[in-house]
């Protein structure tokens, strides 16, 4: 099925013309509404009209994430306060979260994108789904709750947590798809398992997945343990959340909602543009957003577009490969990015931490976990003799964590010079976690 | 009246005791008396030795993650019912003991612990005429 046929199924060439009229609108708003893009492009000797077609984007200077700290909190922000209806903010590398503020018009565009993925995924309006990413200040849980309402279904706002209460709603209201994590999707299977209730008694149907990597096997395994059919669904809060791209039945790539989010791949160390079917870092330009317009965005995901844009589903949208790492050192836990960078901020500003950590990330019963391995000063020990000392600085430790990345660690302390030297550079993430 | 004892920080994870047992041994350092308390991740070895001072200089000075904290030692006659009396004594004033050990020394036993109040005990003790151990007296005994 498909939710907006003339926007989905657009001949190329109309689509293209398209996009590079709004490409153009895009700038022109930019230039006259964002100081920062103004300087860039006139640094560049570029002027909005010389941006007529898509094939001009190349001319335009890239925006990265150091770019959204720098201008922490509204820099970047092209509406006026007063037409910002929502704010999202995800983690920053360090310090600041990097703040997206939304019109009523880009919350609209979303659930327009965000329906278009969950119609494909087969979903309609007699449907329940379960949304089960966290709500919050993660575009995650709204992000597909406002989907789910656009298309008319019942949408559960289970949000993450609870998961024996989630399992019991799913069977009694015969819930019939579940937007969450694929890790948390395993999860949910397990504490099944372990409520003895089978997959026969539930009627989950559709998996809406996405917020961190996962492969084919992971799939046929959520699919087999949950009696549902899984689709990948990806996003970025930079960009607007969930409903950038998403698997039709095919199940060949993930269709980019291109009239919206302009694609491009380029090589992350020479920037140089990359063909269709080449692998490197995918960069996107926002053609319709009004709060916070991004102009080529490197999003460090490193993925490749496919060749040809004939699916058999009738959709002329481009489709992206599966990504298949990172460009930068960014952890995805639980969802959440996490940057070795944060940690180490964090344990810099603790005077009784030495500057050596050992960041562990392992997935127990599914769920992904951090631990955090930092060495104690010998002077901050100098007068202690309990126990207490000990477990109170793991504890201060933990709660700093907290407050700046948004999920728990296990803070491990480790005695003086038993860990090598990390702040800098160095193997400073064992990633126990296997893709398989 | 108190003595002195080193506390040690070690992680539970095997060669971690011997490294700074062998610090004290190249030091010249003689052991007393010794105790290891720990949780899952974590440990505090406690010693009781000679030349407490240049022990613990020692152990700082290669970085390890030690403390000169005060505590009392008193000695028992070894025979059944001491240990009663003479934490009776710190009971009946409200005292509580964060940790203790024991260990023999020159036929005598010999109690260490650690109070939420070490002046107020040492009062108590004094009181109830305990034979509370000094420094010198340790290295006296030891001998």
């Amino acid at each position: 099925m498909i939710w907006n046929e003339h926007k989905e199924t657009m001949s190329r060439d109309h689509l293209s013309a398209m996009q590079g009229h709004r490409l153009h609108k895009m700038v022109d708003y930019l230039y006259h509404n964002v100081p920062f893009y103004r300087k860039k492009l006139q640094a560049m000797d570029l002027i909005p009209d010389d941006i007529r077609t898509i094939e001009d984007i190349v001319k335009l200077p890239f925006t990265t994430k150091q770019d959204l700290r720098d201008n922490y909190p509204f820099g970047l922000q092209a509406a006026p306060k007063s037409e910002i209806i929502r704010i999202h903010a995800s983690s920053g590398t360090t310090g600041n979260p990097t703040i997206v503020g939304y019109t009523r018009r880009d919350i609209e565009i979303w659930a327009e994108c965000m329906a278009r993925c969950l119609t494909a995924y087969g979903m309609t309006r007699d449907d329940t789904f379960s949304v089960s990413y966290g709500y919050g200040l993660f575009t995650g849980g709204l992000g597909a709750h406002y989907g789910v309402e656009k298309v008319g279904g019942a949408v559960v706002p289970a949000s993450t947590g609870n998961t024996e209460k989630h399992i019991r709603l799913i069977r009694d209201l015969g819930i019939d798809g579940i937007a969450c994590t694929p890790s948390y999707a395993l999860h949910l299977a397990e504490v099944m398992e372990k409520l003895n209730i089978d997959k026969k008694e539930i009627r989950l149907r559709i998996g809406a997945f996405g917020a961190e990597p996962w492969t084919e096997n992971m799939r046929q395994e959520i699919e087999s343990r949950l009696g549902l059919k899984g689709y990948n669904l990806y996003g970025l809060s930079e960009i607007m959340g969930p409903c950038v791209s998403f698997e039709c039945e095919c199940q060949h790539g993930s269709h980019i909602n291109e009239d919206h989010f302009f694609p491009e791949i380029i090589n992350p160390q020479t920037l140089e543009p990359l063909g269709r079917g080449q692998q490197g870092e995918l960069v996107f330009t926002t053609l319709t957003k009004q709060g916070m317009p991004l102009l080529r965005y490197r999003t460090r995901d490193l993925c490749s577009l496919l060749e040809g844009d004939d699916c058999p589903c009738g959709r002329t949208l481009v489709r992206m490969s599966p990504v298949m790492g990172r460009s930068d050192d960014m952890l995805i836990i639980r969802g959440i990015n996490v940057f070795p960078s944060q940690v180490e901020a964090v344990i810099l500003d603790i005077p009784e931490c030495a500057p050596r950590y050992l960041l562990v990330v392992d997935r127990v019963d599914n769920l992904d976990t951090l631990t955090v391995q930092v060495e104690m000063r010998p002077e901050y020990f100098s007068g202690a003799d309990t126990i207490d000392a000990i477990t109170g600085l793991a504890k201060k430790v933990a709660h700093r964590l907290r407050s700046v990345l948004s999920i728990n660690a296990l803070v491990h302390i480790r005695q003086p010079g038993s860990l090598e030297r990390s702040v800098g550079k160095g193997k400073y993430v064992i990633d126990n976690r296997v893709l398989k | 009246m108190t003595i002195h004892q080193l506390s040690i920080f070690i992680e539970n994870k095997a060669g971690t005791l011997v490294v700074i047992l062998r610090q004290l041994k190249e030091a010249g350092i003689q052991l007393i008396a010794s105790t290891i308390s720990d949780t899952v991740d974590y440990g505090i070895c406690r010693i009781i030795c000679s030349e407490p001072v240049r022990a613990f200089e020692t152990l700082r000075d290669a970085g390890v993650a030690v403390s000169l904290c005060e505590v009392i030692a008193v000695a028992l006659d070894d025979e059944p019912g001491r240990a009663a009396d003479a934490i009776g004594i710190l009971s009946e004033e409200g005292i509580s003991i964060a940790y203790l050990y024991s260990f023999l020394l020159g036929g005598k036993g010999v109690l260490v612990f650690r109070t939420d109040n070490n002046e107020r005990a040492l009062e108590a003790l004094q009181r109830g005429k305990m034979d509370i151990i000094r420094e010198k007296d340790l290295s006296k005994l030891a001998v």
